[in-house]
């Protein structure tokens, strides 16, 4: 096989002229009657998809049939940038002279793009330097993610606007957009409204601080295919909800909303019930989902009235007085984490969720406090709904009912399947 | 022909249950015990102080109930492979014994001196006794592979023959005419080296805290049981501010030294559980702590990469921020935040703390809020904990930062509430960090919001005489829980694909990267489905993971792993 390669890649030839020569040297060769170099692109393409990117890049050496099916628009629609230091990262980056070869010959192929970008700022730099050079590319998705630190935030601002402009304005078809934890601001949405409104159906932004509530609201009055957001709290409005559910306006899928706090004691504004009622007419199956980092008497402005979240996480510690008004006020909740809440028995209130939360299909629960019977009672109440259950084993305090090792057979018997708490090591 | 024996001790630090000594001491005519200070102590230079201390502790325990036998312990400095077939030229050995030594890196130091033993016509004796069972049977039942869940584990334990009985301990009838020739120089050649000879600086030093040696591990086991039987109560003991402090009772790091038997401890535990509860049958929580010990041990004995990330099969790449200065603020205490202060600080001092702290500086290093590596907090914690070991330390941190297991990811400890949950009155705090004694119970976990004038009556301003808090608490965790929720739904998302096609058979660290072409390519879902919709985005469900298949992992033991063998490599 190794003199067969060698002929076909120090051949000046076409693939099959040195194919010719190689059965006249090596009569066996091909015992099957099957030529490797005459294999149709088609079939070289879809074998090629198979291949993790470095083996590709092995074989497009073996020959010059093989050297044109690796460069195929086809396999160049979709790819994602690594940009590490060895400074600051772990992991491998995409060879330099990878990027500069796909800038080079496949711009204009690159359709889905992402960049994983460490916590240095060189490589964040380096992300906006390929982006600059975006010109020829149409993007239908584009994905700016920090893996660890966000870099992003530590370029200059203007630095990072004006290479992220640069896709805005010559894709013209950005369907996807995912630029989390960047310095982006009002007048850079301004501009991939203007070129992208028709398209655009995702808009990831949570933690970007330079916008405003009237920057995000330009994209919701512009974009009527807007499907997917994410964002933070204080961009939250009442007329955005309003403009997501105007006419106009398509179905939204799944709206994200991080509330984070700052500083303990920071005020939340609060949202009328009537716009969430409005949001739910026009999008009745919308995912409604809320991560809150907030400190235990910041939750005033929450929870007071009917609010449709499906999705629900409790980052920091959750008093049992709110947990209790979200009994009352979410019917839709679907997944619920409470990361914490303290030393006092969630009896009651995990009861009334099981009972006033008839979607509820998940649960997670952290350093909290059940007695075994409450949890053997809401287990029951929800039955066999609960797809997801995740109970960490120190949440529940066994009673004069049940004990620990008595109670996953409890709640396996509920559940119609095999369940245990979750365990951490003890040793 | 005259029969001389060496046993060479490594961890099994004792006399009792000590079967491969037992067995080498029959019919033979002399007995030494070498221990070996191999300068690569366990694979690695990274060990503190209270180890090194520890160990010579249980070193001149041994040597005592040695001499008590009329013999003595040979302490001999270099390494096996050079150290051995000088000393069976020298003493004509015919036998040697060890105990058997589960972790990839002692199965192959023991293979090069079985070679050399076997070239110089020694026969060698190896018993387990460092586990409560065989590990390759359980492996064994498992259909050849590790178990990688614990629950996995326990099922397959429950399958398991029982534990062997421990051996009876070595007394002068098991002796009997075995007699150990020492020299007068004995003491100059072999004699248990001094910290000081090791180049230790031993001057302030506080007396250990706990203090190594066999004859200390069987004293405190016997506390240990007398406290259970007193409370009769076998259930874990809530969680208090007392808990946090070393406790007399305290058995891990004579577990892992081996100067007390698991078996041991395994048995007494049963029959004192048996007598107070009325012959009724021990659950598997009873033996909690030597469950969990054992598990690791099984899933680390055939993976020598066990203690990386990078090319450990059971292992999560995670995109880890390397960042030193960080990492030595948390390893030295200078984090900022007094719960995580006073743990690392406790640790560095006594060399233990408590398994609800372990998580809480874990988390925090990981997950929670510093993002870096668990591989950077595992050589940390193998310098200064002293019940540490290879196996047990790396698939904990893999445990603890979510790395491996299938541990659900959504759960963090926060380094205020946590601590403050715990022990409200800041107690412990107090004690491990006495610069921040004067602070109020209210501010004393967060003492960087106490008032101007609260600081200056504690005499203790924040940014001066301790430093201010490292991270934003909430905005790391923030973070954090989204850079997790994208590597497990990268991990999810790949269900529908595996039946189709091969799982690519490799790494982790690789597939992601296929994953992200052919996901695209061959199915025409687009990119977006990896950066968007966040539905079920809270928890792991455990499909499609490349390593292993977790649903035929959790029920029926002894169950079809073909999945696994096929994909890992």
């Amino acid at each position: 096989m190794k003199k067969y390669e060698d002929a076909c890649s120090s051949s000046s030839e076409g693939p099959t002229e040195s194919c010719k020569k190689v059965r006249k040297l090596q009569p066996n060769l091909c015992e099957f009657g099957f030529d490797w170099a005459l294999l149709p692109q088609e079939i070289l393409l879809n074998i090629f998809q198979f291949l993790p990117l470095l083996d590709r890049a092995y074989a497009s050496q073996v020959c010059r049939g093989w050297n044109q099916a690796f460069h195929m628009p086809e396999l160049w629609r979709c790819f994602e940038f690594e940009l590490n230091q060895p400074a600051s990262s772990y992991l491998k980056a995409t060879h330099p002279e990878l990027i500069k070869q796909i800038i080079k010959r496949h711009s204009n192929h690159l359709q889905y793009v992402s960049f994983k970008v460490d916590s240095s700022t060189e490589s964040a730099e380096a992300a906006c330097d390929i982006l600059s050079q975006l010109v020829n590319c149409s993007l239908k998705t584009l994905g700016l993610i920090s893996t660890a630190r966000p870099s992003f935030m530590e370029l200059p601002k203007s630095h990072f606007i004006s290479a992220l402009t640069v896709v805005f304005v010559n894709s013209k078809s950005l369907s996807s957009l995912k630029i989390d934890d960047t310095p982006v601001d009002d007048p850079s949405l301004k501009v991939l409204v203007a070129n992208n409104s028709d398209t655009l159906r995702m808009l990831k932004m949570s933690s970007c601080p330079h916008v405003s509530p009237a920057g995000i609201l330009c994209v919701a009055d512009q974009c009527h295919g807007l499907r997917e957001l994410a964002l933070n709290y204080h961009l939250l409005s009442d007329e955005l909800l309003l403009a997501l559910s105007s006419e106009k306006h398509v179905h939204l899928e799944h709206l994200r909303i991080d509330v984070v706090s700052e500083n303990p004691g920071q005020h939340f504004h609060t949202i009328r019930k009537s716009s969430w009622d409005a949001m739910l007419r026009h999008s009745p199956k919308f995912n409604l989902v809320m991560y809150f980092f907030l400190y235990e008497d910041e939750f005033g402005p929450f929870f007071r009235e009917e609010v449709p979240i499906t999705h629900l996480y409790f980052g920091r510690s959750v008093s049992k007085d709110v947990l209790g008004r979200v009994g009352v006020h979410c019917p839709r909740l679907v997944e619920l984490v409470v990361c914490a809440n303290g030393l006092r028995p969630l009896d009651e209130e995990l009861i009334r969720i099981a009972k006033r939360c008839t979607q509820l299909s998940a649960i997670g629960l952290g350093e909290c406090e059940v007695s075994c019977s409450a949890f053997v009672e809401f287990v029951k109440m929800c039955g066999r709904r609960l797809s997801q259950l995740s109970i960490m084993e120190e949440v529940l305090i066994p009673d004069h009912k049940y004990n620990l090792d008595e109670i996953h057979w409890e709640v396996s018997k509920h559940l119609g399947r095999v369940w245990f708490p979750d365990m951490m090591p003890t040793w | 022909m005259v029969g001389n024996t060496i046993h060479w001790f490594r961890k099994g630090l004792r006399l009792h249950d000590n079967p491969s000594l037992k067995e080498s001491i029959r019919g033979a005519d002399t007995l030494r015990c070498v221990y070996i200070l191999d300068p690569w102590f366990a694979g690695s230079s990274n060990v503190g102080i209270s180890r090194w201390r520890f160990l010579l502790q249980c070193l001149e325990d041994l040597d005592t109930s040695l001499r008590k036998l009329n013999s003595r312990l040979f302490v001999i400095r270099g390494q096996p492979t050079d150290v051995f077939p000088r000393l069976f030229q020298e003493w004509q050995t015919s036998q040697l014994s060890y105990e058997y030594d589960s972790e990839p890196f002692g199965k192959e130091r023991d293979a090069a001196i079985q070679k050399l033993a076997s070239e110089a016509g020694v026969e060698v004796t190896v018993k387990v006794s460092h586990t409560l069972y065989d590990l390759d049977k359980i492996i064994e039942l498992n259909g050849g592979q590790s178990p990688l869940t614990y629950k996995r584990f326990q099922a397959l334990i429950s399958h398991m023959d029982a534990v062997e009985s421990p051996a009876e301990i070595i007394t002068a009838e098991v002796m009997r005419k075995c007699a150990t020739p020492i020299s007068d120089d004995h003491d100059d050649k072999f004699a248990v080296p001094s910290l000081e000879e090791l180049g230790f600086e031993t001057e302030g030093l506080a007396t250990a805290v706990w203090p190594g040696g066999e004859t200390e591990a069987l004293t405190r086991l016997e506390r240990h049981l007398e406290r259970k039987a007193w409370v009769a109560n076998f259930e874990r003991p809530r969680m208090n501010a007392n808990s946090l402090l070393a406790s007399p009772t305290g058995l891990s790091p004579y577990l892992r030294f081996g100067c007390l038997s698991c078996r041991l401890f395994y048995f007494k535990l049963t029959d004192l559980y048996r007598k107070v509860k009325k012959n009724s049958s021990p659950p598997l929580s009873l033996y909690g702590q030597l469950l969990w010990r054992e598990f690791f041990y099984t899933t680390a004995t055939n993976n020598p990469r066990f203690d990386k990330m990078e090319g450990n099969p059971v292992c999560v790449q995670i995109p880890w921020d390397r960042n030193p200065e960080a990492l030595a603020k948390w390893a030295e205490g200078r984090t900022g935040f007094p719960w995580i202060d006073a743990i690392m600080t406790q640790l560095r001092q006594e060399g233990w703390i408590h398994h609800l702290a372990r998580h809480a500086v874990a988390c925090f290093l990981t997950r929670g809020d510093l993002w870096i590596s668990w591989e950077e907090g595992m050589k940390v914690f193998e310098e200064l904990l002293l019940d540490a070991d290879w196996s047990v330390n790396a698939g904990s941190w893999m445990w603890l930062s979510c790395s491996s297991f299938f541990q659900q990811f959504f759960h963090c400890y926060c380094p205020v509430g946590f601590g403050r949950r715990t022990d409200p009155n800041g107690d412990y705090i107090r004690r491990y960090l006495p610069i921040l004694k004067a602070f109020p119970a209210k501010y004393i976990f967060d003492p960087w919001n106490a008032p101007e004038s609260v600081q200056k009556a504690a005499k203790c301003v924040i940014g001066m005489h301790y430093p201010k808090p490292m991270v934003h608490h909430t905005e790391a965790s923030r973070l954090n829980i989204q850079r997790m929720t994208q590597i497990y739904q990268q991990l999810s998302c790949y269900r529908g694909l595996g039946e189709h096609r091969a799982q690519p058979a490799e790494t982790t660290a690789n597939s992601l990267k296929i994953r992200l072409e052919s996901l695209e390519e061959s199915k025409q879902i687009p990119i977006t489905n990896l950066i968007g919709n966040n539905i079920m985005c809270f928890f792991y469900s455990g499909r499609g993971h490349a390593a292993v298949k977790r649903s035929s992992e959790d029920l029926t033991p002894g169950g079809s792993n073909k999945a696994q063998r096929q994909t890992s490599n």
